[in-house]
């Protein structure tokens, strides 16, 4: 076991979790990430590997999946794939273990910052962030969007909790975003 | 003092009395009135100075079309010039002070430029001033900029925040006035997603100024029973206190949603004000109309205002500007003025309608045929002047005058798209072309209905259309009975005959004869006439006054109204605050800050930081007894040169590059080759932009046979990738690739000096060879590190010392950097920055941005032979152009002081020793210069024609902007270790 100590991309040792009226605000870092991306000529072979290792399809345009292993569609034909860290730590090893060359994955733990924001009237803070109509979500939607300039994924996990992936080195700058805009709205 | 013009009734809530106070003069006024309101109720009609000739003025309208009554509002940083008291909100403690006055409102010292008005007459400016021509600078445009403009800001930093927000709906609905509530009910109740928006911040538009009728009930009452009804749907959003002030391409709306103007400060975390950016299918516009005024003589005294305002002013507020009021009208809107007053026990002293036809009252005297020929009063009204049409003349004593010229609709929004209103000789109006923006219906007095039926219905009609075009089936909805309103039978009339000094728009001052001079100077032309005279150019954009100077110039022509046309609207609506589009983008918050991993560690390390594009990177890190930044950069190169230092360079934009055709791909966005880079290995490879010219430099490390690790410049990391991916998906979509940002996920550090193998020996796993025979120059690997963490391990140089870059997943960075620095205590390794990083490339000769400026090729970088010719790759062809293969191109040579003691600033520019200093004899500029420590001088590199080839030639160093001219040597670029043997070592 190695040596070094991680932190959160906020820069603590344990992710913050706020309370803003009846929103609550998580950084979350139990996560693993890796991007999986079919390969031209092997889509068939690499979608029956990934499908199998998350145990279900995988979501079809701006949409999720959301299990055990979920999954998050980011672009033709690529998806995240998220797993618990603790069970699949070196999620980018695993899958490139199991793709054998049929698919491109790559590590994205660390490339992102996520927060979940949970709560009644997410539309109403999000109205503030990010150009995408909340309003019409069903649950499930996955959507790149920029929040105060930076480019982010947002996440619909239900209607009442949304998971916003952020680039990890402005994780100070989103989180003063969705802050204020919370503070803006209760 | 008590509210003397207060009347009974009104939409006011009597039970909340709040104090404000207005220049220096504490009033009362009540919760539900508008600053414009409680001033009138408390017998205050002069509000303000015009702007050229500062004559007294007072209000005119009840809304946003008022040109006169602005002021400056509230104190402090808070103080807001040019506020409109019309529309602004009163709350507890309002502080409003008048603008454009000195020593004071009743004695105005530049009310002398009225007596000067012959001088002052519209373009003066254009003709005066001219001599002599010494005076422009230093005595004129001084004097005119200080009399300009109106009000005055704080210059204080605004202590509030503002949002910036975005909404989506099926059908917005621009003004809730009874056009717009009835098309939104339609809307509402058939299901799709509705926004409501009005500038007022209640719902019901001149429902509330008027006393109709609706369904047994007052206007007021049916607008709110709507308004209650929409509020209760899911798929409605009402806001009020919200302007539209502008139609954007793709159905988006801009508007400005007041949230906290109506309060003393906003609430801790609330914005002022959000700008909405509103995304829609249908628009329904339901603006309405604004009234005109008449032209006559001394039109402009505090005290005259519009009809309709009166009327509003008197049922909503309950209060009327004077206690005897006059009318002037050419329809029937004046009458019913007249009877609103009446109701409420005000003396209406007269009615003068320019109409033969005589509407005869029992409560009022009524004089046809006849106009209002001058004005009287110093600081207000005090009595009007009627010419009757058999030439007689009368005085009449009144202290208010209504004037109702007519109704403009208010097209603004529905022209931002180049639409051009056509004339409605039913109103005497512009409504809007069928030119107005994609998907915008216009209904209500917006289009030119006039009657409060017909009003209702059109926007019904309206919804219905909208519905049908989102393939929505409408749901009906009940129009109601309406009650109390009058055919406006006008009949036009713009101008009283004879009229010099009577005002067309009053904020900035146009007079009828500024007009009479455009035209007889040919400013004829309607864009000409708004320029010439600044006709409709003030903060209120002429609302009240555009069609007024459109029809005296049209009568001066003797054309009809519609062939002279009319000017078209821009964007904002209403002035809008820089603040609301800035948002929360200001001060510290201007923009995201991105930070290393190592940026704690760096901070508690006293790091001094510099911004790179959005990152924070250490610049230097000082040590004590270190009182100047070269101290600590100087420091910083020695040691890292002598022993080891470490610098976080996760900043450089990495892309991991995937697919069958990965190395294929490479070979196209590089001008040198990768096909048959090992695996293992990492090469330097050079971009070129489609012209040949250099696009960017990094490193491809290649991890496996189709697996590869692109780094760029930290500057150009999103364009490079931009690029790689317009290259993968349009000019070679049918590759195998697969590109995707890794720039965050690793934390990545230069471990650079004699000693970096030895500090590395300490935290790569043992089972790694880092020997220089088991990992030599440009070799790359993945290892693990600290007793297993998986890492990235590349063998390249940027300083010219033996180096390392080591890579961990950015969580850990951190902790690395800790672990590297006690690994390297033994070695006395040092941290250093970003200076210390540009002193070493610099002495290395390695090129840059600032030789990477887009005006360089691989030939000017000294890496001609880099491009190869045994592939084809983007730029490569071009970069062969003859322009940029000459002999005497500029090359990258470097430049060390013939006297060790001068400087070689970047930015200077190079001469031939004994040439002229002149653009024609250029041969070339410093690019980069820094103090070496290790040569103990200042040192640059740059670009000198045909450099290479002038090796120990003396040239001259001219920097104009730093007062250098001296003479430099030409050297090699590498000026520390020309032939690499540190780092191979």
């Amino acid at each position: 076991m190695h040596n070094l100590n991680p932190i959160s991309p906020l820069g603590n040792t344990k992710p913050l979790s706020e309370e803003f009226g009846l929103y609550t605000l998580s950084e979350i870092t139990s996560f693993s990430l890796a991007s999986f991306t079919l390969r031209k000529g092997t889509e068939g072979d690499a979608r029956k590997i990934i499908e199998q290792f998350i145990q279900g399809s995988l979501p079809d345009i701006m949409s999720s999946n959301f299990g055990k292993i979920s999954s998050f569609w980011i672009g033709p034909s690529q998806w995240l794939i998220e797993a618990s860290v603790e069970t699949h730590e070196d999620l980018a090893g695993e899958l490139t273990e199991i793709s054998n060359g049929k698919a491109s994955v790559t590590e994205q733990t660390d490339a992102w910052c996520r927060f979940d924001l949970n709560g009644q009237e997410l539309a109403s803070p999000l109205a503030l962030l990010c150009n995408v109509d909340v309003p019409a979500f069903k649950g499930g939607e996955v959507t790149r969007c920029q929040m105060d300039h930076m480019g982010c994924f947002l996440i619909c996990r239900d209607l009442t909790n949304v998971t916003i992936l952020g680039p990890r080195s402005a994780a100070n700058s989103l989180h003063h975003a969705i802050v204020t805009a919370l503070k803006a709205v209760i | 003092m008590a509210q003397k013009n207060r009347l009974e009734g009104g939409l006011i809530n009597r039970k909340n009395p709040w104090a404000f106070e207005f220049n220096g003069q504490s009033m009362q006024g009540f919760e539900g009135d508008t600053l414009a309101s409680a001033l009138l109720a408390n017998d205050v009609r002069l509000v303000g100075r015009s702007f050229k000739y500062h004559r007294p003025r007072g209000m005119i309208s009840a809304g946003s079309e008022e040109p006169n009554a602005i002021v400056e509002l509230r104190t402090g940083s808070r103080k807001e010039p040019n506020s409109r008291a019309t529309t602004t909100e009163l709350y507890d403690g309002l502080v409003a002070h008048p603008q454009n006055c000195w020593p004071s409102l009743n004695f105005d010292f530049l009310g002398i430029n009225d007596l000067l008005a012959p001088f002052l007459t519209a373009g003066f400016y254009y003709k005066t001033f001219m001599w002599p021509s010494v005076f422009w600078e230093k005595v004129y445009e001084p004097i005119i900029r200080r009399a300009a403009g109106l009000g005055s800001a704080s210059l204080e930093p605004d202590p509030d925040c503002y949002d910036k927000g975005f909404l989506h709906a099926d059908i917005l609905v621009i003004g809730a006035g009874p056009a717009g509530l009835s098309a939104a009910l339609t809307a509402a109740r058939s299901g799709v997603r509705v926004i409501v928006v009005d500038e007022d911040f209640v719902t019901g538009g001149r429902l509330n100024a008027e006393n109709y009728i609706l369904d047994d009930k007052p206007g007021s009452k049916w607008a709110q029973d709507i308004t209650d009804e929409l509020c209760s749907f899911k798929n409605v959003r009402v806001l009020t206190r919200t302007t539209v002030i502008g139609a954007f391409d793709h159905g988006i709306y801009g508007a400005v949603e007041r949230v906290s103007d109506h309060l003393k400060t906003p609430d801790p975390g609330k914005p002022r004000q959000i700008l909405w950016r509103i995304y829609t299918k249908q628009t329904i516009l339901c603006s309405g109309a604004t009234e005109r005024s008449i032209v006559f003589e001394n039109n402009d005294r505090p005290g005259i205002m519009l009809s309709g305002a009166i009327r509003n002013y008197v049922n909503r507020w309950a209060v009327t500007p004077n206690q005897n009021v006059a009318i002037f009208t050419n329809n029937n809107d004046g009458h019913q003025t007249a009877r609103a007053l009446i109701n409420k026990g005000v003396n209406v002293a007269a009615v003068i309608d320019t109409r033969k036809q005589k509407i005869d009252s029992p409560d009022y005297e009524t004089f046809s045929n006849s106009v209002v020929s001058n004005t009287n009063g110093r600081l207000g009204l005090d009595s009007i002047n009627i010419k009757h049409e058999d030439g007689t003349q009368r005085t009449v004593k009144c202290g208010a005058l209504g004037v109702s010229g007519g109704w403009n609709p208010n097209i603004h929004i529905s022209s931002h798209h180049r639409g051009r209103p056509i004339w409605n000789e039913a109103i005497q109006s512009f409504i809007p072309d069928d030119n107005s923006p994609s998907g915008m219906l216009i209904a209500g007095s917006a289009n030119g209905f006039m009657e409060l039926e017909d009003v209702i219905r059109s926007g019904y009609e309206s919804a219905k259309q909208a519905l049908d075009k989102l393939n929505v089936k409408s749901k009906k909805i009940d129009l109601p009975k309406t009650q109390g309103d009058d055919e406006l039978a006008i009949e036009p009339f713009w101008m009283v005959q004879g009229t010099s000094r009577g005002w067309v728009d009053q904020q900035n001052d146009v007079t009828a004869k500024d007009i009479k001079l455009a035209k007889q100077e040919n400013f004829t032309s309607v864009e000409h006439l708004k320029r010439y005279t600044t006709l409709g150019m003030a903060t209120d954009q002429g609302k009240t006054a555009n069609i007024s100077g459109l029809a005296i110039m049209a009568n001066l022509l003797g054309k009809p109204i519609p062939e002279v046309g009319t000017t078209i609207y821009r964007p904002p609506y209403t002035p809008t605050a820089i603040g609301a589009f800035a948002g929360r983008s200001r001060d510290k918050d201007f923009r995201p800050v991105r930070k290393t991993p190592s940026h704690i560690w760096a901070e508690e390390k006293g790091a001094v930081f510099v911004e790179v594009g959005m990152w924070m990177r250490a610049q230097w890190f000082p040590e004590k007894g270190e009182t100047h930044w070269r101290q600590s950069v100087d420091r910083e190169v020695l040691q890292t040169r002598k022993s080891v230092g470490v610098c976080d360079v996760t900043t450089l934009g990495k892309v991991d590059v995937q697919g069958k055709d990965a190395a294929s791909f490479l070979n196209l966005i590089y001008c040198n080759g990768f096909a048959q880079l090992a695996i293992g290995k990492t090469r330097y490879g050079l971009m070129l932009r489609e012209d040949g010219i250099a696009l960017d430099d990094g490193t491809a490390a290649r991890l496996d046979e189709n697996h590869f690790v692109v780094t760029t410049t930290t500057a150009n990391a999103v364009s490079v990738y931009r690029h790689m991916e317009f290259v993968r998906q349009c000019l070679y979509p049918k590759m195998d690739v697969q590109l995707i940002s890794t720039t965050e996920a690793w934390a990545q550090f230069a471990i650079a000096g004699p000693n970096s193998r030895s500090v590395l020996r300490k935290i790569v796993d043992k089972e790694y060879d880092i020997s220089n025979e088991g990992f030599p120059f440009m070799a790359c690997g993945q290892i693990t590190v600290c007793g297993g963490l998986r890492a990235r391990l590349f063998r390249i140089s940027f300083s010219g010392e033996l180096a390392y870059e080591l890579a961990v997943p950015t969580r850990y960075g951190d902790s690395l950097i800790r672990e590297i620095m006690k690994a390297g205590e033994e070695f006395d390794i040092v941290p250093y920055g970003t200076e210390a990083l540009g002193v070493m490339r610099i002495e290395k000769g390695h090129a840059a941005g600032n030789e990477l400026n887009g005006t360089t090729s691989a030939l000017n970088l000294g890496m001609g032979r880099m491009v190869s010719k045994k592939k084809d790759s983007i730029g490569s062809v071009m970069s062969e152009r003859e322009g940029l293969n000459t002999q005497d191109a500029l090359k990258l040579v470097g430049f060390m002081p013939v006297n060790k003691n001068d400087r070689v600033p970047a930015g200077s520019h190079l001469m031939s020793t004994g040439s002229p200093v002149d653009a024609a004899h250029d041969q070339g500029y410093i690019t980069s210069a820094c103090f070496s420590p290790n040569l103990n001088c200042h040192i640059g590199i740059g670009f000198l024609k045909a450099g290479d080839t002038r090796i120990g030639e003396v040239v001259r160093l001219v920097s104009p902007l730093t007062g250098q001219d001296h003479n430099v040597q030409v050297v090699s670029a590498h000026f520390i270790d020309p032939e690499g043997e540190r780092l191979r070592a």
